[in-house]
C-alpha cells in the first residue's frame, strides 16, 4: 500500500510548515520563524501525543483550503476557528480526529480567530533547514520543496507516523481566541526614557486597531501617535514581540519572521504568551497594551510550558 | 568602550558598548560575543552581535532575569579588545554597468566625479562587516567615503536583483537575494552569498573586511553572472 498521503486539492491564500522556529542563527542574518501563535501550535501536537515541537501546518484565514487523504489518517487540529468542514460536516477545533480515503478536509474563512494548526502523527515531513522545518518565505528558506513558499496546489503532505496516541483536552484548557479589546502585555524596554510623558499615558491608556498591515513579519497597531525623542537608531538585534515605533509613531509589533536587527526606538516587547494572542487578531481587532515586569512575564510563560507536563 | 545593560524582552538583555558607529567597535563587539557564548553555554538561545550592542537572548527556563543579567555583566567584567585573529579579507568581484547598476551617474554625479572615477573610489577601500542582518548573508560594511555617500532612494525599489551591490548613505551590501530595497545600485556580483548562508556558513562574519574589484562584462558572465538588466526606475 502507498504512504499515507493527503493532497492539496486546493490551495488557500496562505498555508505554512512551522515547528517551533530556528534558533542560534540569529547571528547569520536568519531570522526565527515558527509557529506565530506558538501556544495553539503546542496543543495541536499534544492532541496527538506528539513530541510538542513536531512540524505542523499553519493555516491562515482558511480561503478554501482544501486536503484530500489517501488512507485513514488520524489528525488534530487547534487555534482558530476556520469554518472547517469533513466533507461537508463542520469541524470544531482543538480535537484529534480521523479522515476517511477520499475525505476532504476544507477550511473556510475566520469564525474565531486566525490561524488554524493542523498536527500530523510524529510530525509532517520536510527538509530541515538549519535545525529548523520552518519556512520563511522572505528568506526563500524551509518549506517542502525548500523555497520557503507556502502550499500550493498538487503538493503531497507526508509524516512520520508514528502510532497516534489521541488525547481529549479538557474544558477548559482550549487555547482561548482573543475577545474584543483584548490585553496584550509586554514587558518595557531600557528606550522608554526616550518616550513623551503623554506618549507613554497613551500606550497603555488607549484602545489600538490591528491594522491590515500585518503578516508573519509585523503587525501594526493604529490609534493616538507615539512620540520618543530618538529618531532613526543604529541598528541592533530586535528580540520577539518588539514594539518598534517608526517616525509616524504608529507601533509595529515584530513577529516570527521579523529581519533580525532593525534600527527604529522600542518601547520594549511583547511577551511570548501576547505575541500568541496578536498572531489570532484579525484586522480591525481591538486591543489593549498592558507592562508587566520581565519576571511576572517569565513566571506567566512558565505556567503555560506547566499545562502539557 | 562602556558597558549598558538595557531589558530588550521577557528573555532578552540589550548589551550596550558604544553610541557611535566605528570600525575600531568590531574588536569589542567580537571580544564581548566570545565571551557571552562562553558564560551562557547551553542557556543562550540567540546572540545577534551589531554596529554598538549585542542582543543576549537566553533560555528563561534556566536562567531567571536576574540571573541572566549578573551574567552577563559577570562575563564582561575584564572584556579587553580581541585582536580579530581570523577575520578574512574577501575579495569581490563586480560588473559596474549602468544596466544592472542603475544608479551609477547619479552617485558619480552628487560626488562630482566620472562613473570611472567613481567605481574606483568604491574600490579603493577595504570595508569593515559590522554586522549581518536583513536577509541570509547580507553584510553591514562601511564605510564608504563621504564624497560618494548617498540617502537612500526615496521610493525603494520592489525587486533589487540577487548580487547586486548597493550604497546607503556611508554603508555598502551585497544583496543576496532577489528582494525590495532602497539602496542606490551600483553594480553586480556573481558570489553566490545566500548559498553560503543557507548552509550555515555565510561568506562574511562581522570584523571581515571586503575589498570590491571590478571585472568586465566578459569576465562576469563567465562566472555565471546573470546580466538582466534592472528596469525599475524609482
Amino acid at each position: 500500500m502507498s504512504q499515507p498521503t493527503l493532497t492539496v486539492k486546493q490551495a488557500g491564500p496562505l498555508a505554512l510548515i512551522q515547528d517551533a522556529g530556528r534558533f542560534g542563527v540569529g547571528h547569520l542574518g536568519i531570522t526565527q520563524g515558527g509557529a506565530a501563535d506558538w501556544i495553539s501550535y503546542r496543543w495541536a501536537n499534544w492532541l496527538l501525543g506528539n513530541p510538542l515541537e513536531c512540524a505542523a501546518l499553519e493555516i491562515v484565514m482558511g480561503g478554501n483550503l482544501t486536503l484530500e487523504a489517501n488512507a485513514e489518517v488520524r489528525l488534530a487540529l487547534a487555534g482558530a476557528d476556520l469554518a472547517a468542514t469533513i466533507n461537508d460536516q463542520p469541524l470544531m477545533p482543538n480535537v484529534s480526529f480521523k479522515l476517511q480515503p477520499g475525505q476532504q478536509l476544507m477550511f473556510r474563512q475566520p469564525r474565531k480567530g486566525l490561524r488554524a494548526y493542523l498536527a500530523f502523527s510524529g510530525g509532517l515531513n520536510a527538509p530541515n533547514v538549519l535545525g529548523s522545518h520552518s519556512c520563511t518565505a522572505r528568506e526563500q528558506i524551509g518549506g517542502l520543496h525548500e523555497d520557503g513558499k507556502p502550499l500550493k496546489t498538487g503538493d503531497q503532505l507526508t509524516w512520520k507516523g508514528a502510532a497516534a496516541t489521541p488525547r481529549t483536552l479538557p474544558k477548559g484548557l482550549e487555547p482561548a481566541m482573543p475577545e474584543p479589546q483584548c490585553e496584550l502585555t509586554m514587558v518595557l524596554g531600557s528606550q522608554v526614557a526616550h518616550f513623551a510623558g503623554s506618549s507613554l499615558y497613551d500606550a497603555f491608556n488607549q484602545t489600538w486597531k490591528v491594522d491590515n498591515r500585518a503578516d508573519r513579519m509585523g503587525i501594526r497597531l493604529t490609534g493616538q501617535p507615539l512620540r520618543s525623542s530618538l529618531g532613526g537608531i543604529i541598528s541592533e538585534g530586535i528580540p520577539l514581540g518588539a514594539v518598534q515605533i517608526p517616525p509616524d509613531g504608529q507601533p509595529i509589533i515584530l513577529m516570527n519572521d521579523r529581519q533580525t536587527i532593525g534600527g527604529y526606538p522600542r518601547l520594549g516587547a511583547l511577551t511570548p504568551m501576547a505575541c500568541a494572542k496578536l498572531a489570532q487578531c484579525l484586522p480591525g481587532a481591538e486591543v489593549r497594551l498592558r507592562s508587566i515586569s520581565a519576571t511576572q512575564a517569565q513566571e506567566q510563560y512558565q505556567n503555560q510550558l506547566a499545562a502539557w507536563r | 568602550m562602556k558597558l549598558c545593560l538595557e531589558t530588550a524582552a521577557m528573555d532578552a538583555l540589550t548589551v550596550r558598548l558604544f553610541d557611535e558607529i566605528n570600525e575600531s567597535n568590531m574588536a569589542w563587539i567580537i571580544a564581548a560575543d566570545h565571551a557571552l557564548r562562553d558564560a551562557f553555554g547551553e542557556a543562550l538561545i540567540d546572540l545577534i552581535p551589531s554596529y554598538t550592542t549585542l542582543l543576549v537572548h537566553y533560555d528563561c527556563q534556566v536562567l531567571s532575569f536576574a540571573q541572566a543579567t549578573s551574567l552577563t555583566r559577570k562575563a564582561l567584567l575584564h572584556l579587553e579588545p580581541t585582536a580579530i585573529q581570523n577575520s578574512q579579507l574577501h575579495e569581490i568581484p563586480v560588473w559596474y554597468d549602468e544596466s544592472v547598476g542603475p544608479e551609477l551617474p547619479l552617485v558619480a554625479k552628487r560626488a562630482g566625479l566620472s562613473v570611472e572615477q567613481l567605481i574606483k573610489q568604491h574600490g579603493s577601500h577595504d570595508y569593515c562587516v559590522f554586522a549581518l542582518g536583513f536577509a541570509p548573508g547580507y553584510g553591514f560594511m562601511g564605510l564608504v567615503d563621504e564624497a560618494i555617500a548617498t540617502p537612500r532612494l526615496k521610493t525603494p525599489r520592489r525587486r533589487v536583483a540577487a548580487g547586486s551591490v548597493g550604497i546607503a548613505d556611508r554603508q555598502t551590501a551585497i544583496y543576496p537575494l532577489l528582494s525590495p530595497g532602497g539602496w542606490n545600485i551600483l553594480g553586480r556580483t556573481a558570489v553566490p552569498l545566500f548559498e553560503y548562508a543557507k548552509r550555515g556558513a555565510p561568506l562574511f562574519r562581522p570584523g571581515d573586511k571586503v575589498r570590491f574589484k571590478a571585472i568586465s562584462k566578459a569576465e562576469f558572465t563567465a562566472v555565471g553572472g546573470d546580466t538582466t538588466p534592472i528596469e525599475e526606475r524609482p
